[in-house]
């Protein structure tokens, strides 16, 4: 039930390999505490992976929105890589799924930040 | 199919949230519902407990969320009371407006309505009763959401 996230920088770029569900409490705030975190530390491009999110509630679904407003508002970019079938659904529901910048592969997810 | 009832007095605690989703996970797997509405099924019964739990009761530790399953031979009726203040559906705007969309939260009355043929959301003085059907046979005809 857990949510563990991994982070690694890659040109310039924060990977956040984040493995479990994001939902109200534990999940949604290890998600808010990481990209803080990285925020406070100058880190500004930030690149979600969520291939291993297994499940993701309403809860969830806010603090993936709040962390864009956040990064964004710090002059940063977040995007989100790899979506499950679940989160790839719940986002066009939702209609978030064009508001994020979502990508499929991680190279060339890399390469979309600005320089 | 037999018909059922159960019905589960718990704690305005976040795990409750989570033992709500799993004991609809199981009852709706039973009821023989496809994976798929058994997910849809359990996630709205996870956000009618987050409601109940967070905005209903507020955590109070002296309030309880009431939760009861009932299959019947054309439904799986689940009904989540809470003992807060009673919530005015009318007042949550809608997530999908565009005003709306970067709010971070909002979304869990949507979520149960995209997710169940029918949720009925009862205010009282009392509290808050929020009952959600899914048909057992996956129809979708005569959705609806009160």
């Amino acid at each position: 039930m857990t949510m563990k996230i991994s982070s690694r920088q890659v040109d310039g770029v924060s990977v956040l390999d984040c493995n479990g569900r994001i939902t109200l409490g534990e999940g949604s705030i290890t998600l808010r505490d990481t990209v803080r975190d990285l925020l406070s530390k100058g880190h500004k491009k930030i690149l979600l992976n969520l291939a291993e999110v297994s499940y993701i509630d309403s809860s969830g679904i806010g603090e993936l929105v709040s962390a864009f407003t956040t990064v964004r508002n710090q002059g940063g970019e977040l995007k989100l890589l790899n979506l499950t079938k679940k989160v790839h659904d719940l986002l066009q529901i939702t209609k978030l799924y064009t508001v994020f910048d979502v990508k499929d592969d991680e190279a060339s997810a890399i390469k979309s930040f600005q320089r | 199919m037999t018909e059922q009832k159960v019905s589960f007095t718990m704690d305005s605690t976040l795990e409750t949230v989570d033992n709500a989703e799993q004991t609809a996970s199981r009852i709706a797997a039973d009821a023989g519902f496809e994976e798929n509405e058994v997910m849809q099924i359990s996630m709205a019964v996870r956000e009618a407990a987050i409601n109940a739990v967070l905005h209903g009761n507020e955590y109070d530790p002296a309030k309880k969320v009431t939760l009861n399953f009932e299959k019947t031979a054309r439904d799986l009726v689940i009904t989540i009371q809470d003992q807060g203040h009673g919530m005015d559906p009318e007042s949550i705007p809608n997530p999908l407006a565009p005003e709306n969309l970067l709010k971070s939260s909002g979304r869990g009355i949507f979520l149960m309505r995209s997710f169940m043929d029918e949720v009925q959301i009862h205010p009282s003085h009392a509290g808050t009763e929020i009952k959600l059907v899914k048909h057992v046979h996956g129809s979708s005809e005569g959705k609806e959401a009160s």
